[in-house]
């Protein structure tokens, strides 16, 4: 397949259909808001665009998102956008090994320098560097010199988006997403770094680079595919939210856009997981779901082209797409109870309480008695002041 | 910090610092209470001062028809405020559930709807009583700061109770986070204010209807 | 010595025990207290708001009896009482409060504000600041054994006075009898009918009693000035004298503070129990009635309603012995509104009526009693208590009103059966 194709070209030369193709130009619409009129323009930039290099980078994470991108089932359109893309580099899918699949990195940093697209799925150890190298290189490293040549970055995955479950306490490894890392440690040169880098270290201010966050544990391919195709329509990043997510799948929350929501506001609640309310379908509020504090398209993207999503099949949601959900005190805990044990505290403090009480009571006592010990007798000549 | 921290925070490590400050404040301030003692009574009693006490507690709760009349206003929105905050903090399912986890207790939920509308009746009525404070001349006369700061952090948690239900103006974990920190805010002020009466009155009543029922009054 | 800021403080920090600390705390500046207070229904004036009245006592408990006080104290937070402040709250504590317990009985979170101004002026008094009138009076109690000046000749005149009319002796210092009838100063000078209907009634009863020549003033001027130590001085006097008859009980007369000063504050002003009991003549009426001893003829065709002293009623509870008693002479009774616990104060107690530089402000706060008349209208007012009574006379002849103010135990011996 040439490099040179458009992805019109490319979808051609693949089969797809016209028909399909603009099908997949109107979900990706309604999926990123746009109306319907701005389903010709899509279709129109994306025949015409030419397929952009796209260097994927694995850190710490566990392969979920690529998982989850590659199980939309073939050949659906959103598969096959992935040949839309000149994908130069993802460890899981290519086919070269060692110095050879980094040479290849190189080579397409080198030939669209400024113009790729890098996307990260998992955190970056910069605790201890370590815990996760690829040919010797420290994930670090490797992301700060090719976070430099690219156009934008894509973080996919919570683990990329915000350090995710390596992040999660006590976080041992030390585990950064990228913004942050980027925030905190872009104006840094890497330590080890290519002679693509080297060649280019004029322009290396990846602090400011834009970063598109894709979290969910995994993401909705959907979601992957519709911002990438965003990028590839417009060239540009996508409206986001303050953690950096594309408004027109994080706008709203789960709950906002939940089936069961009805029930929440009736105040019916499933209580236990095999209960009448759990069989008649209704709000899982108390068994924990993280819907209200959760931004997500599941409610209506929904999962495995659209069959269903985790509260569709009766568990509450996790709230994996938002920021340490690992830590936000138990999966099935109600999003109104403590994440901390509230009922000792309320035993100490009350014990505490009982104890200072008792001693400032025994000071006023002291005092009380001292009034009481200076009382002079009042009598009927005590009654007027001197003077 | 990010909105999911910031409501970790307030559900966690906030609310046991406001947990703490509010009982041990409390249970301070009753001891500080008990302990100025008071002197035996060496009277005959005529009535029970334990009976007279207990039937206090509870007969308080009601006004007599002469104070019903005089002051219809004021012990209407009272008992409305009242009544509405306490089925919005006790009935609301949520908050049950809050208590089942911390202490391991639970009662029935009220509708949400119903929820709802009590909110907005009880704001409706505690902004009637912050009116009738700056209008009626005894309350305007005898309030303090402390009068309308315990108005605000009373009223607080119902405007942001009410607004993250109805998810308006903030995204809906900050609205969450916003909401449990006012009624941390209510819990961190309350041993300091006269916010303590919702404690202090069961000794109060007890007291006036001991000194009463001593001598057979029904006081 | 003499009176000081600091003995007044002292007094304060002395008073205040776990119901004030308990009150205070439960404040919420509702204002109802207000609604409650005839010196605010009357005039207005929000000064008289039963809880405000009590402001220096309150910071004097905040700053020192709770933890958060202390601290506000020390970096000048709240302001210390000062002489300056004790003197503009004296018409409060002493000209504007009768003690009449009505704001004690409405507060909703339970406050004894009454309980608490009775604590507050004794240390008004040990700071200087209790009233002219009140003053002479407590000197006058205790330098010639009542408020009013009255000596035993005075009375031993009454009471030859009263023998002649009903033609029977009145037991003056007889030992072992059952009960020992205290006067009030208001009694012997004002209203001396009242011995005489007493020793019908008791004659005819069989009742065995007394006056003592040694202790027959029942008030007590320490309790209103609150002075502590005088009180109990006064009291001392009334347990002397009947321990030293021997009597059974002693008979509180028809004066409302009185029968709180004997009854129920004496036992703790003198710091341990009486060995004889008091009874409120009421009381011992309405007993007498119950066994049949006290029976009347004829009724009162007149429309009666009464009025209930305060420390009688509200503070005494003596609230249906004067109904039962009243029941067995009238045709034609009716209850004002807010009558029994609920009464409103005639304006005069709580040494009000001792005060002279208050004389304004009591009648001017007795429209409030007006207006409870009004509503029922009636020929005659029963009460029994002999402060309520002159106040009440004074009040209606103020206001133009033809209503007759009478002593229930003088209206029940009028009407005494004579089989």
């Amino acid at each position: 397949m040439s490099k040179d194709q458009t992805i019109g070209e490319a979808l051609r030369a693949r089969g797809v259909s016209r028909r399909g193709f603009l099908k997949f130009c109107a979900a990706t619409a309604s999926m990123m808001a746009l109306p319907p009129s701005m389903v010709p323009v899509i279709a129109a930039a994306l025949e015409k665009a030419s397929r952009p290099s796209v260097i994927w980078m694995s850190f710490q994470e566990c392969t979920g998102c690529t998982e989850s991108l590659t199980r939309s089932h073939s050949p659906t359109v959103e598969g096959l956008i992935f040949d839309t893309i000149s994908l130069d580099y993802h460890h899981t899918l290519q086919a070269a090994s060692g110095a050879a699949a980094e040479a290849a990195r190189e080579a397409a940093m080198e030939e669209n320098w400024g113009k790729y697209i890098l996307v990260v799925d998992g955190s970056i150890p910069v605790g201890d560097p370590g815990y996760s190298t690829i040919a010797g290189i420290s994930n670090m490293d490797m992301l700060l010199e090719t976070a430099a040549g690219a156009a934008a970055i894509v973080s996919v995955g919570s683990c990329a988006a915000f350090g995710g479950i390596p992040h999660a306490d006590p976080n041992p490894t030390g585990a950064l997403s990228v913004r942050d890392l980027l925030q905190q440690y872009g104006d840094r040169k890497p330590d080890t770094h290519s002679a693509v880098y080297t060649a280019h270290s004029t322009d290396v201010d990846v602090k400011n680079k834009p970063i598109i966050n894709v979290p969910g544990c995994p993401p909705i391919p959907v979601v992957i595919t519709g911002v990438l195709a965003h990028f590839l329509t417009f060239g540009t990043i996508p409206e986001l939210d303050e953690l950096g997510r594309p408004m027109a799948y994080y706008g709203k929350s789960i709950h906002d856009r939940c089936y069961r929501r009805p029930y929440y506001d009736k105040g019916l609640f499933a209580e236990t997981f095999d209960d009448e309310g759990a069989k008649k379908g209704w709000c899982l509020y108390k068994l924990g779901c993280k819907g209200p504090t959760t931004y997500n398209a599941c409610a209506t993207t929904k999962w495995n082209e659209g069959t269903s999503f985790p509260i569709e099949a009766g568990h509450p949601c996790l709230g994996c797409s938002e920021p340490d959900f690992w830590d936000g005190g138990g999966f099935y805990k109600a999003i109104s109870t403590s994440t901390e044990d509230i009922s000792r505290t309320a035993v100490y403090a009350i014990g505490a309480g009982a104890a200072a009480g008792v001693a400032l009571g025994a000071l006023n006592r002291a005092k009380k008695t001292r009034a009481v010990k200076a009382h002079q007798k009042v009598g009927i000549d005590d009654l007027e002041k001197d003077g | 910090m990010s909105e999911t921290e910031l409501l970790i925070w307030v559900r966690g490590p906030a609310l046991q610092i406001a947990t703490v400050v509010f009982l041990l404040g409390g249970v301070l301030r009753i001891f500080e209470i008990l302990a100025l003692g008071r002197k035996p009574n060496l009277a005959e009693p005529r009535g029970s001062a334990l009976a007279g006490g207990l039937r206090t507690i509870i007969t308080r709760s009601f006004p007599n028809r002469d104070t019903l009349q005089r002051s219809t206003f004021n012990v209407v929105a009272g008992y409305i405020f009242h009544i509405g905050f306490f089925i919005a903090l006790f009935f609301f399912a949520p908050h049950i559930l809050l208590f089942d986890d911390a202490f391991g207790v639970s009662w029935p939920a009220l509708p949400t709807q119903f929820i709802d509308a009590v909110t907005v009746v009880t704001m409706i009525a505690l902004v009637a009583v912050l009116l009738h404070r700056i209008n009626h001349k005894v309350m305007r006369y005898l309030s303090r700061f402390q009068d309308y700061l315990v108005w605000l952090v009373t009223i607080l948690p119902l405007v942001t109770g009410y607004f993250a239900f109805h998810r308006i103006g903030l995204t809906p974990p900050l609205l969450i986070a916003v909401h449990i920190a006012s009624v941390e805010l209510l819990m961190v002020v309350f041993p300091f204010t006269k916010l303590m009466h919702a404690f202090t009155l069961f000794l109060a009543r007890y007291y006036n209807g001991a000194i009463s029922g001593y001598r057979g009054v029904n006081s | 010595m003499s009176a000081s800021l600091q003995r007044g403080i002292d007094a304060f920090k002395e008073q205040i025990d776990a119901p004030v600390a308990a009150f205070f705390s439960s404040c919420v500046r509702c204002g109802l207290c207000a609604d409650a207070c005839l010196f605010y229904t009357e005039t207005g004036c929000p000064t008289r708001t039963p809880i405000h009245k009590l402001e220096p006592l309150r910071r004097v408990w905040q700053q020192e009896y709770t933890f958060w006080g202390r601290y506000a104290k020390a970096f000048g937070l709240s302001k210390p009482v000062t002489d300056e402040e004790l003197e503009k709250w004296e018409t409060l504590v002493y000209d504007s409060c009768t003690m009449c317990g009505r704001c004690s009985m409405v507060c909703p979170v339970g406050n004894d504000i009454t309980y608490m101004i009775r604590k507050m002026r004794e240390g008004m008094a040990a700071s200087g600041h209790a009233p002219e009138g009140l003053i002479g009076a407590t000197k006058r109690a205790v330098t010639i054994g009542s408020p009013m000046g009255v000596k035993l000749p005075a009375l031993q005149a009454q009471i030859r006075h009263a023998e002649k009319d009903i033609g029977l002796e009145i037991p003056v210092d007889v030992e072992g009898a059952d009960y020992m009838l205290l006067l009030s100063s208001m009694e012997i000078m004002n209203f001396p009918e009242f011995i005489g209907a007493v020793a019908k009634i008791f004659n005819k009863a069989g009742v065995s009693w007394t006056i003592s020549s040694e202790a027959f003033e029942a008030t007590n001027s320490g309790i209103q000035i609150g002075v502590s130590e005088i009180a109990a001085e006064l009291v001392q006097r009334i347990v002397d004298a009947a321990d030293k008859l021997k009597v059974k009980n002693v008979i509180s007369p028809e004066c409302g503070h009185a029968y709180m000063a004997i009854r129920w504050e004496g036992p703790n002003l003198v710091g341990k129990p009486y060995n004889f009991k008091v009874v409120h003549i009421l009381e011992l009426l309405d007993d007498l009635r119950k066994q049949g001893r006290l029976k009347t003829t004829g009724k009162e065709s007149q429309r009666l309603t009464y009025h209930d002293p305060c420390q009688i009623s509200r503070r005494g509870g003596v609230v249906e012995q004067p109904r039962n008693l009243i029941d067995m002479i009238a045709d034609d009774f009716v209850e004002m509104p807010d009558s029994g616990t609920m009464n409103w104060c005639c304006g005069a107690g709580g040494g009000v009526s001792s005060n002279e530089r208050a004389d304004d402000l009591r009648l001017k706060v007795f429209r409030r009693k007006q207006a409870q008349l009004d509503a029922v209208k009636p020929d005659a007012l029963v009460s029994a208590c002999s402060n309520c009574r002159i106040h009440l006379e004074e009040g209606l002849e103020e206001n133009g009103m033809d209503i007759t103010v009478l002593s229930l135990t003088e209206t029940l011996a009028e009407h005494l059966a004579e089989d």
